[in-house]
Protein backbone atom coordinates (compact mmCIF):
# COMPACT_ATOMS: atom_id res chain seq x y z
CA UNK A 1 0.00 0.00 0.00
CA UNK A 2 2.83 2.35 0.85
CA UNK A 3 4.45 1.57 -2.42
CA UNK A 4 1.26 2.25 -4.36
CA UNK A 5 0.88 5.66 -2.77
CA UNK A 6 4.56 6.56 -3.00
CA UNK A 7 4.65 6.08 -6.74
CA UNK A 8 1.21 7.21 -7.86
CA UNK A 9 2.73 9.49 -10.50
CA UNK A 10 4.00 6.42 -12.33
CA UNK A 11 0.60 4.70 -12.20
CA UNK A 12 -1.07 7.74 -13.71
CA UNK A 13 1.47 8.01 -16.49
CA UNK A 14 1.28 4.29 -17.26
CA UNK A 15 -2.51 4.45 -17.38
CA UNK A 16 -2.53 7.47 -19.68
CA UNK A 17 0.18 6.00 -21.89
CA UNK A 18 -1.67 2.72 -22.27
CA UNK A 19 -4.91 4.53 -23.12
CA UNK A 20 -3.03 6.37 -25.85
CA UNK A 21 -1.32 3.23 -27.09
CA UNK A 22 -4.60 1.34 -27.19
CA UNK A 23 -6.24 4.12 -29.18
CA UNK A 24 -3.35 4.12 -31.65
CA UNK A 25 -3.45 0.35 -32.10
CA UNK A 26 -7.12 -0.54 -32.21
CA UNK A 27 -9.09 2.51 -33.32
CA UNK A 28 -9.87 2.55 -37.02
CA UNK A 29 -10.59 6.24 -37.28
CA UNK A 30 -7.48 8.26 -38.07
CA UNK A 31 -8.50 11.25 -35.96
CA UNK A 32 -8.99 8.94 -32.98
CA UNK A 33 -5.52 7.57 -33.59
CA UNK A 34 -4.14 11.11 -33.51
CA UNK A 35 -6.00 11.79 -30.26
CA UNK A 36 -4.43 8.61 -28.89
CA UNK A 37 -1.01 9.84 -29.97
CA UNK A 38 -1.56 13.10 -28.13
CA UNK A 39 -2.65 11.31 -24.95
CA UNK A 40 0.53 9.26 -25.24
CA UNK A 41 2.61 12.42 -25.53
CA UNK A 42 0.86 13.91 -22.52
CA UNK A 43 1.75 10.81 -20.53
CA UNK A 44 5.42 11.24 -21.42
CA UNK A 45 5.33 14.90 -20.42
CA UNK A 46 3.73 13.99 -17.09
CA UNK A 47 6.37 11.32 -16.54
CA UNK A 48 9.28 13.65 -17.16
CA UNK A 49 7.92 16.51 -15.07
CA UNK A 50 7.08 14.19 -12.19
CA UNK A 51 10.64 12.81 -12.23
CA UNK A 52 12.00 16.32 -11.71
CA UNK A 53 9.81 16.99 -8.68
CA UNK A 54 11.29 17.31 -5.20
CA UNK A 55 9.45 17.54 -1.93
CA UNK A 56 9.39 21.00 -0.35
CA UNK A 57 11.13 22.51 -3.35
CA UNK A 58 10.08 25.52 -5.37
CA UNK A 59 10.20 26.39 -9.07
CA UNK A 60 13.68 26.57 -10.58
CA UNK A 61 13.88 30.35 -10.58
CA UNK A 62 16.19 32.04 -8.11
CA UNK A 63 14.52 34.39 -5.69
CA UNK A 64 16.00 37.89 -5.74
CA UNK A 65 18.34 36.76 -8.46
CA UNK A 66 19.23 39.86 -10.43
CA UNK A 67 22.37 38.51 -11.94
CA UNK A 68 25.85 38.48 -10.58
CA UNK A 69 28.02 41.03 -8.87
CA UNK A 70 25.54 42.62 -6.53
CA UNK A 71 25.21 39.54 -4.40
CA UNK A 72 28.69 38.35 -3.68
CA UNK A 73 27.60 37.46 -0.18
CA UNK A 74 25.04 34.94 -1.39
CA UNK A 75 25.50 31.69 0.42
CA UNK A 76 25.81 28.45 -1.44
CA UNK A 77 22.52 27.61 -3.09
CA UNK A 78 20.55 24.83 -1.55
CA UNK A 79 20.11 22.25 -4.26
CA UNK A 80 17.18 20.63 -2.48
CA UNK A 81 15.23 23.89 -2.47
CA UNK A 82 14.70 24.00 -6.23
CA UNK A 83 13.17 21.36 -8.46
CA UNK A 84 15.24 19.82 -11.21
CA UNK A 85 15.11 22.24 -14.18
CA UNK A 86 16.22 19.74 -16.81
CA UNK A 87 12.93 17.83 -17.32
CA UNK A 88 11.11 21.15 -17.55
CA UNK A 89 13.42 22.30 -20.32
CA UNK A 90 13.00 19.07 -22.24
CA UNK A 91 9.21 19.11 -21.92
CA UNK A 92 8.88 22.79 -22.72
CA UNK A 93 10.24 22.21 -26.19
CA UNK A 94 8.44 18.86 -26.46
CA UNK A 95 5.05 20.52 -25.91
CA UNK A 96 5.55 23.02 -28.72
CA UNK A 97 6.98 20.35 -31.00
CA UNK A 98 4.00 18.11 -30.22
CA UNK A 99 1.68 20.93 -31.31
CA UNK A 100 3.63 21.27 -34.54
CA UNK A 101 3.59 17.54 -35.24
CA UNK A 102 -0.13 17.49 -34.43
CA UNK A 103 -0.53 20.13 -37.11
CA UNK A 104 1.31 17.97 -39.63
CA UNK A 105 -0.73 14.90 -38.67
CA UNK A 106 -4.00 16.80 -39.09
CA UNK A 107 -2.81 18.17 -42.43
CA UNK A 108 -2.10 14.64 -43.66
CA UNK A 109 -5.52 13.52 -42.40
CA UNK A 110 -7.19 16.41 -44.23
CA UNK A 111 -5.38 15.44 -47.39
CA UNK A 112 -6.43 11.80 -46.99
CA UNK A 113 -10.03 12.91 -46.54
CA UNK A 114 -9.78 15.05 -49.65
CA UNK A 115 -8.57 12.02 -51.60
CA UNK A 116 -10.74 9.19 -50.26
CA UNK A 117 -13.71 10.88 -48.64
CA UNK A 118 -13.36 8.89 -45.44
CA UNK A 119 -11.17 8.67 -42.37
CA UNK A 120 -11.86 5.02 -41.56
CA UNK A 121 -8.74 3.00 -42.06
CA UNK A 122 -10.42 -0.11 -43.47
CA UNK A 123 -12.45 1.88 -46.00
CA UNK A 124 -9.31 3.66 -47.18
CA UNK A 125 -7.51 0.32 -47.55
CA UNK A 126 -10.46 -1.03 -49.57
CA UNK A 127 -10.25 1.92 -51.93
CA UNK A 128 -6.51 1.56 -52.35
CA UNK A 129 -6.79 -2.10 -53.40
CA UNK B 1 -7.77 -6.70 -33.76
CA UNK B 2 -9.42 -5.11 -30.74
CA UNK B 3 -8.70 -8.10 -28.50
CA UNK B 4 -5.16 -8.43 -29.84
CA UNK B 5 -4.55 -4.75 -29.32
CA UNK B 6 -5.90 -4.89 -25.79
CA UNK B 7 -3.67 -7.86 -24.97
CA UNK B 8 -0.60 -6.10 -26.33
CA UNK B 9 -1.44 -2.96 -24.38
CA UNK B 10 -2.13 -4.92 -21.19
CA UNK B 11 1.19 -6.73 -21.54
CA UNK B 12 3.13 -3.50 -22.13
CA UNK B 13 1.33 -1.92 -19.19
CA UNK B 14 2.24 -4.87 -17.00
CA UNK B 15 5.91 -4.56 -17.97
CA UNK B 16 5.84 -0.84 -17.18
CA UNK B 17 4.19 -1.45 -13.81
CA UNK B 18 6.86 -4.00 -12.94
CA UNK B 19 9.56 -1.57 -14.06
CA UNK B 20 8.01 1.25 -12.03
CA UNK B 21 9.01 -0.51 -8.82
CA UNK B 22 12.62 0.41 -9.53
CA UNK B 23 11.84 4.07 -10.10
CA UNK B 24 12.51 6.57 -7.33
CA UNK B 25 9.59 7.58 -5.14
CA UNK B 26 7.62 10.73 -5.80
CA UNK B 27 9.50 13.88 -4.85
CA UNK B 28 12.70 12.08 -3.92
CA UNK B 29 15.50 14.66 -3.92
CA UNK B 30 18.12 11.90 -4.17
CA UNK B 31 16.71 10.34 -7.33
CA UNK B 32 19.17 9.73 -10.17
CA UNK B 33 17.55 12.40 -12.32
CA UNK B 34 18.22 15.04 -9.68
CA UNK B 35 21.74 14.12 -8.63
CA UNK B 36 24.09 14.25 -11.59
CA UNK B 37 23.71 17.29 -13.80
CA UNK B 38 20.84 19.11 -12.14
CA UNK B 39 22.76 20.33 -9.03
CA UNK B 40 25.25 21.99 -11.33
CA UNK B 41 22.47 23.84 -13.13
CA UNK B 42 20.89 24.91 -9.86
CA UNK B 43 24.05 26.12 -8.15
CA UNK B 44 26.09 27.50 -11.04
CA UNK B 45 23.62 28.70 -13.66
CA UNK B 46 23.25 32.19 -12.25
CA UNK B 47 27.01 32.66 -11.80
CA UNK B 48 27.75 31.43 -15.29
CA UNK B 49 24.97 33.12 -17.22
CA UNK B 50 23.44 35.84 -15.01
CA UNK B 51 19.99 34.38 -15.64
CA UNK B 52 17.97 33.58 -12.49
CA UNK B 53 15.49 31.43 -14.41
CA UNK B 54 17.38 28.15 -14.63
CA UNK B 55 14.95 26.75 -17.18
CA UNK B 56 15.76 29.54 -19.61
CA UNK B 57 19.48 29.24 -18.86
CA UNK B 58 19.50 25.52 -19.58
CA UNK B 59 17.20 25.88 -22.58
CA UNK B 60 19.04 28.64 -24.37
CA UNK B 61 22.60 28.24 -23.19
CA UNK B 62 23.60 24.81 -21.91
CA UNK B 63 21.27 23.07 -24.35
CA UNK B 64 21.36 25.67 -27.10
CA UNK B 65 21.90 23.14 -29.86
CA UNK B 66 18.90 21.09 -28.76
CA UNK B 67 16.67 24.15 -28.73
CA UNK B 68 17.92 25.29 -32.13
CA UNK B 69 17.00 21.99 -33.70
CA UNK B 70 13.67 21.90 -31.88
CA UNK B 71 12.97 25.24 -33.54
CA UNK B 72 14.08 23.71 -36.81
CA UNK B 73 11.60 20.85 -36.23
CA UNK B 74 8.78 23.35 -35.74
CA UNK B 75 9.88 25.24 -38.84
CA UNK B 76 9.95 22.01 -40.86
CA UNK B 77 6.50 21.10 -39.56
CA UNK B 78 5.12 24.42 -40.76
CA UNK B 79 6.69 24.00 -44.18
CA UNK B 80 5.34 20.44 -44.35
CA UNK B 81 1.81 21.66 -43.61
CA UNK B 82 2.12 24.20 -46.43
CA UNK B 83 3.43 21.54 -48.81
CA UNK B 84 0.68 19.08 -47.93
CA UNK B 85 -2.31 21.40 -47.88
CA UNK B 86 -1.70 24.69 -49.64
CA UNK B 87 -3.38 25.07 -52.97
CA UNK B 88 -3.21 28.30 -54.87
CA UNK B 89 -5.33 27.30 -57.84
CA UNK B 90 -9.01 26.73 -57.43
CA UNK B 91 -8.84 22.98 -57.94
CA UNK B 92 -11.69 20.54 -57.65
CA UNK B 93 -12.20 19.22 -54.17
CA UNK B 94 -13.73 15.79 -54.48
CA UNK B 95 -14.89 15.51 -50.90
CA UNK B 96 -15.01 19.09 -49.77
CA UNK B 97 -17.79 20.04 -47.41
CA UNK B 98 -20.07 22.56 -49.11
CA UNK B 99 -18.91 26.12 -48.79
CA UNK B 100 -20.50 27.92 -45.95
CA UNK B 101 -22.57 30.95 -46.71
CA UNK B 102 -22.19 34.29 -45.07
CA UNK B 103 -25.04 33.97 -42.62
CA UNK B 104 -23.32 31.00 -41.01
CA UNK B 105 -20.27 33.06 -40.21
CA UNK B 106 -21.16 34.78 -37.04
CA UNK B 107 -21.05 38.43 -36.62
CA UNK B 108 -21.57 38.70 -32.94
CA UNK B 109 -21.00 42.22 -31.74
CA UNK B 110 -19.97 41.24 -28.22
CA UNK B 111 -17.28 38.72 -29.14
CA UNK B 112 -15.92 40.97 -31.87
CA UNK B 113 -15.65 43.99 -29.63
CA UNK B 114 -14.11 42.02 -26.78
CA UNK B 115 -11.58 40.39 -29.06
CA UNK B 116 -10.71 43.70 -30.64
CA UNK B 117 -10.05 45.10 -27.20
CA UNK B 118 -8.25 42.01 -25.94
CA UNK B 119 -5.86 41.19 -28.77
CA UNK B 120 -3.43 44.09 -28.18
CA UNK B 121 -3.15 43.16 -24.52
CA UNK B 122 -2.57 39.50 -25.33
CA UNK B 123 0.21 40.53 -27.67
CA UNK B 124 1.68 42.90 -25.11
CA UNK B 125 1.65 40.15 -22.51
CA UNK B 126 3.23 37.75 -25.01
CA UNK B 127 6.06 40.20 -25.64
CA UNK B 128 6.50 40.60 -21.89
CA UNK B 129 6.70 36.82 -21.52
CA UNK B 130 9.42 36.70 -24.18
CA UNK B 131 11.42 39.63 -22.84
CA UNK B 132 11.10 38.74 -19.18
CA UNK B 133 11.73 35.04 -19.69
CA UNK B 134 15.05 35.32 -17.91
CA UNK B 135 13.59 36.44 -14.60
CA UNK B 136 10.13 34.89 -14.51
CA UNK B 137 8.44 31.86 -16.07
CA UNK B 138 8.41 32.38 -19.79
CA UNK B 139 10.57 32.46 -22.85
CA UNK B 140 10.52 32.27 -26.60
CA UNK B 141 8.32 29.23 -27.02
CA UNK B 142 5.63 30.37 -24.60
CA UNK B 143 5.56 33.94 -25.83
CA UNK B 144 5.61 32.85 -29.46
CA UNK B 145 2.65 30.55 -28.97
CA UNK B 146 0.76 33.38 -27.23
CA UNK B 147 1.48 35.75 -30.10
CA UNK B 148 0.32 33.14 -32.57
CA UNK B 149 -2.79 32.50 -30.49
CA UNK B 150 -3.70 36.19 -30.62
CA UNK B 151 -3.81 36.02 -34.42
CA UNK B 152 -5.70 32.74 -34.30
CA UNK B 153 -8.24 34.34 -31.96
CA UNK B 154 -8.67 37.11 -34.50
CA UNK B 155 -9.16 34.53 -37.26
CA UNK B 156 -11.79 32.66 -35.23
CA UNK B 157 -13.86 35.68 -34.21
CA UNK B 158 -13.66 37.58 -37.48
CA UNK B 159 -12.54 35.41 -40.34
CA UNK B 160 -9.26 34.15 -41.65
CA UNK B 161 -8.94 36.93 -44.21
CA UNK B 162 -9.09 39.59 -41.51
CA UNK B 163 -6.30 37.93 -39.60
CA UNK B 164 -4.23 37.38 -42.72
CA UNK B 165 -4.56 41.04 -43.59
CA UNK B 166 -2.54 41.72 -40.44
CA UNK B 167 -0.03 38.99 -41.03
CA UNK B 168 -0.10 37.69 -44.58
CA UNK B 169 1.08 34.40 -45.96
CA UNK B 170 4.33 35.65 -47.44
CA UNK B 171 5.07 37.67 -44.34
CA UNK B 172 4.48 34.58 -42.20
CA UNK B 173 6.87 32.43 -44.16
CA UNK B 174 9.40 35.24 -44.12
CA UNK B 175 9.03 35.60 -40.33
CA UNK B 176 9.45 31.88 -39.78
CA UNK B 177 12.65 31.97 -41.78
CA UNK B 178 13.81 35.13 -40.03
CA UNK B 179 13.25 33.60 -36.59
CA UNK B 180 15.35 30.57 -37.33
CA UNK B 181 17.92 32.77 -39.04
CA UNK B 182 18.24 34.98 -35.94
CA UNK B 183 18.91 31.90 -33.82
CA UNK B 184 21.43 30.32 -36.16
CA UNK B 185 22.85 33.75 -36.96
CA UNK B 186 23.67 34.52 -33.34
CA UNK B 187 25.27 31.09 -33.10
CA UNK B 188 27.32 31.75 -36.21
CA UNK B 189 28.23 35.22 -34.98
CA UNK B 190 29.85 33.65 -31.92
CA UNK B 191 31.77 31.42 -34.30
CA UNK B 192 32.92 34.39 -36.37
CA UNK B 193 33.98 36.26 -33.23
CA UNK B 194 36.34 33.46 -32.37
CA UNK B 195 34.56 31.13 -29.97
CA UNK B 196 32.40 28.05 -30.36
CA UNK B 197 28.99 28.01 -32.02
CA UNK B 198 26.43 29.51 -29.58
CA UNK B 199 29.10 30.42 -27.02
CA UNK B 200 27.64 33.78 -26.11
CA UNK B 201 30.79 34.96 -24.31
CA UNK B 202 32.05 35.96 -27.75
CA UNK B 203 29.40 38.67 -27.95
CA UNK B 204 31.25 41.00 -25.56
CA UNK B 205 33.28 42.39 -28.43
CA UNK B 206 30.17 43.76 -30.15
CA UNK B 207 27.92 44.50 -27.18
CA UNK B 208 28.92 47.67 -25.36
CA UNK B 209 29.07 47.90 -21.57
CA UNK B 210 28.85 44.23 -20.77
CA UNK B 211 31.04 41.45 -19.49
CA UNK B 212 31.44 37.78 -20.30
CA UNK B 213 28.64 36.66 -17.99
CA UNK B 214 26.13 39.31 -19.02
CA UNK B 215 26.84 38.51 -22.68
CA UNK B 216 25.27 35.10 -22.05
CA UNK B 217 22.11 36.76 -20.84
CA UNK B 218 21.94 39.07 -23.86
CA UNK B 219 22.68 36.26 -26.29
CA UNK B 220 19.86 34.23 -24.76
CA UNK B 221 17.48 37.14 -25.15
CA UNK B 222 18.42 37.32 -28.82
CA UNK B 223 17.73 33.70 -29.54
CA UNK B 224 14.52 33.76 -27.48
CA UNK B 225 13.28 36.54 -29.75
CA UNK B 226 14.20 34.42 -32.76
CA UNK B 227 12.37 31.42 -31.33
CA UNK B 228 9.31 33.55 -30.55
CA UNK B 229 9.11 34.94 -34.09
CA UNK B 230 9.50 31.51 -35.67
CA UNK B 231 6.99 29.82 -33.36
CA UNK B 232 4.42 32.58 -33.85
CA UNK B 233 4.66 32.42 -37.64
CA UNK B 234 4.49 28.63 -37.72
CA UNK B 235 1.44 28.52 -35.42
CA UNK B 236 -0.39 30.97 -37.68
CA UNK B 237 0.68 29.03 -40.78
CA UNK B 238 -0.55 25.72 -39.37
CA UNK B 239 -3.86 27.19 -38.26
CA UNK B 240 -4.50 29.06 -41.48
CA UNK B 241 -3.82 26.00 -43.61
CA UNK B 242 -5.85 23.63 -41.48
CA UNK B 243 -8.79 25.99 -41.03
CA UNK B 244 -9.16 26.81 -44.72
CA UNK B 245 -8.03 23.45 -46.12
CA UNK B 246 -5.08 25.21 -47.74
CA UNK B 247 -7.18 27.76 -49.57
CA UNK B 248 -6.73 30.82 -47.37
CA UNK B 249 -10.37 31.77 -47.83
CA UNK B 250 -12.80 32.66 -45.07
CA UNK B 251 -11.66 29.83 -42.86
CA UNK B 252 -13.71 28.45 -40.03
Amino acid sequence: MDMILAKYNYWIYILLMMIGLYAMISKRNLVKKIIGMNIFQTAIILFYVSIGAKRNATIPILEHGHGHGDDAARTALDVAAYVNPLPHVLMLTAIVVSVATLGVALAIVLRIYRQYGTLEEDEILEQIQ
Amino acid sequence: MKVLGFLAVAFTGFLLVVAAEDFPAWGDAASPASTHLSPHFITDAVEETAVPNMVTAVLADYRGFDTMFETAVIFTAGMAVILILRRTRRGRDKHAPEDRTDELVHKDLITRTIVRLLVPFIQLFAIYVVMHGHHSPGGGFQGGVMLGASFILLAITFDLRTALKRIGERKNILLANAGLFIYAGIGALCLVLGLNFLDYSALISILPATDRIMAHSHGMLGIEIGVAIAVMAIMVIIFANLASRGRYDKGL
